[in-house]
This record gives structure tokens, sequence and C-alpha cells, in this order.
């Protein structure tokens, strides 16, 4: 469904500081797969995600969306195939907005916008009842602005503005990290519920080794800018810390991966 | 005395729709445009030239929101499509705009009193002339405003709100960022410059220096308002830039009263400016916390 072909990143290129940060990787995601992407600081997992958003192009190399080629299309035409949630609470939600109208606009995604009035009632009695889903009391607050709100709750309902319409893909970039333990738990089962509830395939970077295991379909480890391995299926059904410790030990020499 | 009061309520709201222009720009778009200065004078300077060509006064007004809403938009594209700081761009604009109003008036000044403009049926009426004056500027205002609260409730002024707030999310959802700024500040100076156009015919005359340090009226008309009416909402935030405004100058005609030079009137609206922002600044810094949007 969406597929890289030997795609290549090179920051600062021609310069003293060059960093290749993406060196040729392929990837085939089919529809449905839950991905979990690990690796250590700078091994390119976000830039990844960047150059599968649009936010930055590829130097060599295609990325293809349904096979039409969408290598050169700017961030905010892909926006209605893709989902995206960042580590940072804050970055998914407009603070002087109020709840609806994030999620108005969350409901626009990847659509025409005109001067019709931004909140209809209809979607107004909608976005109640889906707040009342994330059972944070949300729902008796649609005009409160975001700024009134914590970094869980924002992030909560990040999630669920990028879910309220199906994207083709979900991009999580780590989007627990930032959050205290509990409602980082919170987050990650709030996640799955709705990953599996929709059937969506999803691309989830994250720090934890053990959320990489017990979550997914297929986990990819990257380390300077290639793929260090690729395990699906079955294999990755029956995957434990051990394991990969044992068979790719060597390379993780990050010792924050192996943290709970 | 009893003059006092008038003339700031007639300047205060002629001036208001340059302090909602303002708004747009500094407080939804987080953009500190500079254009203002330039397209101010534009907007008096195209009625003033179309009315003494003999054109009827709307028509010169709608030449002169067409040709704000232009020149924001070249400060737009200056900034998002050749990557230009939003200051300079700004600022190169009100420079070039200096040349361009020279060039449309032909001269420095061109007066309007002796000619008919869109005030005159309204100062010959058989009363004073501040009611029906007052009244007109009034009602633009206002309306000028509940046009700006209610595109700010449509789909794209969501849109423009949220990448003034956070741009890299709303592009996430679709939304080029870019044109959102573009249209903003082209708004925001067809605003600037209809209330140029206005005041030209209301004190009589256009001048290429009037535009100076319209800005930083505008900011102290805006933060005079705001600490009325807090900056919470679109509507109180265009509220408080036309009451801010008729505050602001019924502050400044006080001062005249009581010996302040009209040669020191800019320094004195700076220094205005700089205690609003700097205090709650030095406020905020002994809390670790330092957050402030667009100004």
């Amino acid at each position: 469904m969406i597929r890289l072909e030997n795609v290549k990143k090179i920051f600062s290129k021609g310069t003293i500081d060059e960093k290749v940060a993406i060196n040729g990787i392929s990837l085939d995601i089919q529809q449905g797969d839950f991905i979990t992407v690990i690796g250590s600081n700078g091994a390119g997992k976000t830039t990844i995600l960047n150059l599968i958003s649009g936010t930055c192009r590829p130097d060599e190399g295609d990325i293809f969306i349904d096979n039409s080629q969408v290598t050169t299309l700017p961030e905010n035409q892909r926006a209605k195939f893709l989902g995206r949630i960042f580590q940072d609470p804050l970055m998914g939600t407009a603070a002087t907005m109020t709840i609806e109208e994030n999620l108005a606009m969350a409901d626009l995604r990847g659509k025409k916008r005109g001067l019709r009035l931004g909140v209809s009632k209809s979607r107004r009695n909608h976005y109640r009842d889906i707040l009342g889903g994330l059972e944070l009391g949300l729902e008796t607050r649609l005009k409160d602005s975001v700024s009134l709100l914590s970094g869980g709750q924002r992030q909560s309902l990040t999630l669920l503005m990028v879910t309220l319409t199906i994207p083709k893909l979900l991009l999580l970039d780590e989007h627990t990290a930032a959050l205290d333990p509990k409602t980082a738990q919170r987050i990650i089962y709030l996640t799955k519920k709705i990953v599996e509830e929709n059937n969506l395939t999803t691309i989830m970077i994250t720090h934890n080794m053990q959320q990489a295991i017990k979550y997914g379909n297929r986990m990819i480890m990257l380390h300077e800018g290639r793929i260090q391995f690729d395990i699906k299926g079955e294999e990755k059904m029956a995957l434990t810390v051990e394991d990969v410790v044992r068979r790719f030990g060597a390379e993780l020499k990050d010792e924050t991966l192996l943290g709970s | 005395m009893f003059r006092t009061i008038p003339i700031s309520l007639e300047q205060g709201l002629a001036y208001g729709l340059v302090a909602i222009g303002i708004v747009i720009t500094f407080r939804i778009l987080a953009f500190p445009d500079l254009t203002v200065d330039g397209s101010f004078p534009l907007g008096a300077a195209v009625v003033a030239r179309l009315i003494t060509e003999g054109l009827t006064p709307i028509y010169g007004l709608i030449m002169a929101i067409i040709c704000g809403f232009l020149a924001g938009c070249c400060t737009g594209v200056l900034n998002t499509k050749l990557k230009i700081n939003s200051l300079l761009a700004g600022i190169l604009m009100m420079t070039i705009l200096y040349s361009v109003n020279l060039r449309i008036m032909g001269r420095s000044n061109i007066q309007l009193l002796t000619v008919n403009t869109l005030l005159t049926p309204l100062e010959n009426l058989d009363i004073n002339r501040f009611i029906p004056i007052i009244i007109f500027f009034f009602v633009v205002s206002f309306s000028m405003k509940f046009l700006t609260d209610t595109f700010m409730n449509t789909q794209i002024g969501f849109a423009m709100r949220a990448t003034g707030d956070n741009e890299q999310m709303i592009r996430t959802l679709g939304v080029n960022t870019d044109n959102m700024t573009i249209l903003g500040l082209g708004i925001s100076n067809a605003f600037v410059a209809l209330s140029g156009a206005l005041v030209a015919q209301d004190q009589g005359f256009a001048d290429v220096g009037m535009g100076i340090g319209m800005i930083v009226a505008g900011l102290a008309s805006i933060i005079i308002g705001e600490a009325l009416f807090g900056k919470k909402t679109v509507q109180r935030l265009t509220l408080a830039a036309i009451v801010g405004s008729v505050i602001y100058k019924l502050i400044i005609s006080l001062g005249l009263r009581l010996g302040l030079a009209p040669t020191d009137l800019k320094m004195a609206t700076g220094v205005m400016v700089i205690l609003a922002l700097g205090i709650p600044a030095l406020k905020k810094e002994k809390e670790g916390k330092l957050h402030l949007r667009g100004v």
C-alpha cells in the first residue's frame, strides 16, 4: 500500500556537516500492518516518518502510496492519506482554539475548506459522543480552550483528531514518550483500541523495546540509516526481549532501548 | 474640553479599522506585519487621486481596498515564497509603497476640502457635524468587526487561526499555510487601506507621511483594549481593537491638553507600548517562563 524504494536522505549535502540520515531504505507496507520501529538516536526513525509525510524530500529513491508516486507531493497534499502524532503533546493541537474547533479542523483533513461555519451543530453532537469515549470528562468542555488541558489530555485529543477521518496510514512518533507512565499507558491502550477498531495501518516509533515487541505484527530496527532487521508474522508474535538481545546484542549499544 | 470626546470617538473609530487589521496579523497570524505604515497612506492616496480625477468616492474606496489587499499579499509572497524574514518583508513593502504612493498622487499631498467626498453629504446635514460622522464610523468599524468575527469562525477562518497558532499541525491536516498567510496579510492591509481612505476624506487631505507610526499607534490601541476585554476569543480581540483605539485617541488628546507637544506624540506612544510589553515580560521572567506571540 505504501512503498519506499531505495530511499536516501542526506542532510547538509556537500558541506562539512554532511550527514547521511537514511542510507537506501526499501520498505513495503501492507494494508493493516502495525509496524513498530526501534533504533538508537540518530538512526533515522523520525526522518523516515518525515519522508513519508512529505515534511522533507528524499535525495534519491521514490515513495508510492497505492502505486501512485508521491515523492515530490507537498506535505499538505498528502494529508488526506496520513494521520500523524508527534512526541510533543503540544504539537498536535492549536492551543488558543477550543476543543470543538480543533476537532472541526481535523474533521476536514485533506478536504477543501470553504466559508461554511467551522463547527456545525450535528458534528458538535458527534464530537461530544466521541469525547465521551475518552473518559476524561472532555465532553462537557467543548468550548474550553485547548491550552487549559494537560499534556495527556491534549495527546488523547490529538489521537481522536487524527482518527476522526480514517487515514490510510497512521504515523506515531514516540507519542507517549513525553507523558508520565500512567498517562502513557492510557494513550497506548487508546491507540491499540483505535487501531484495532478501524483496522488502521500504523507505524509506531518507540524508544521502548518492550512496547515494540508487545504491539504490532511487524518490528523494524533502524541503525545508521539502514534497516537492521525486519521481523514479521509468526516470528514477531513469538519474539521476546531476550531473543532480540541475543540475536542483535552487538547492535544494541544504546541501553535506553532496553528500559521498560 | 467638550469637543475632546467627539473628536476622539470620530478618530478612534476611523483608526479602529487599522487596529482590527493589526489584530489579524499580529494576534491571529502571529505575523508582525509592518506593511501597515505604507498601506494606510496607500488607501488615502488611491482614493484622493481617483476623487480628484472626478470618479465617485465609492469607486475610490473599492480601489483603495483592492490596492491594500494586493500590498498585503505582496508582503506575504515575500515572506512565504521568497523566504524573506517577516519583519524585513514588511519593511521592504512599506519602503516600496512610499514611492508608489508618491507616484499615485503625483505629489506629496492632495487636499480634498473642495471636492465632494463620501462624507460630504453627511457634513451638509443640518445638524451638528459630529453626530452623522460618528454614527458613520461606528457603523463602518463595527460591521468590519462582525465581518472579521464571522470569517474567523468559518472553515477557512479556523485554518487561518491555526496557521498562527500551530503551523505544523494545520499543515498535517492538509492546509497550505503559505496561502493562509498571504490571504491574512491581504485582508489585514485591505482594512488598513480602507481606514486610510476614510481618514483622508474625513480630514480633507491625503499625505504621503500620514502612515508613519501607524503600527505603533495600532499596537498601543490593541494593548489598551486587551487590558479591558482580554484576548481569549476573536470577538474580544476585535472589540478590544476598536474600543482600545478610541481610548488611545482620548489619552492622546488629553495628553495634548495637559501640555504634551504634538511632536512628542510618537515618542509617547512608543514608550507606552514598550511599558505595556516590557512590564509583563519582566514579571514573567521571574517565573522562568516567557511566551509572547506576535509581538
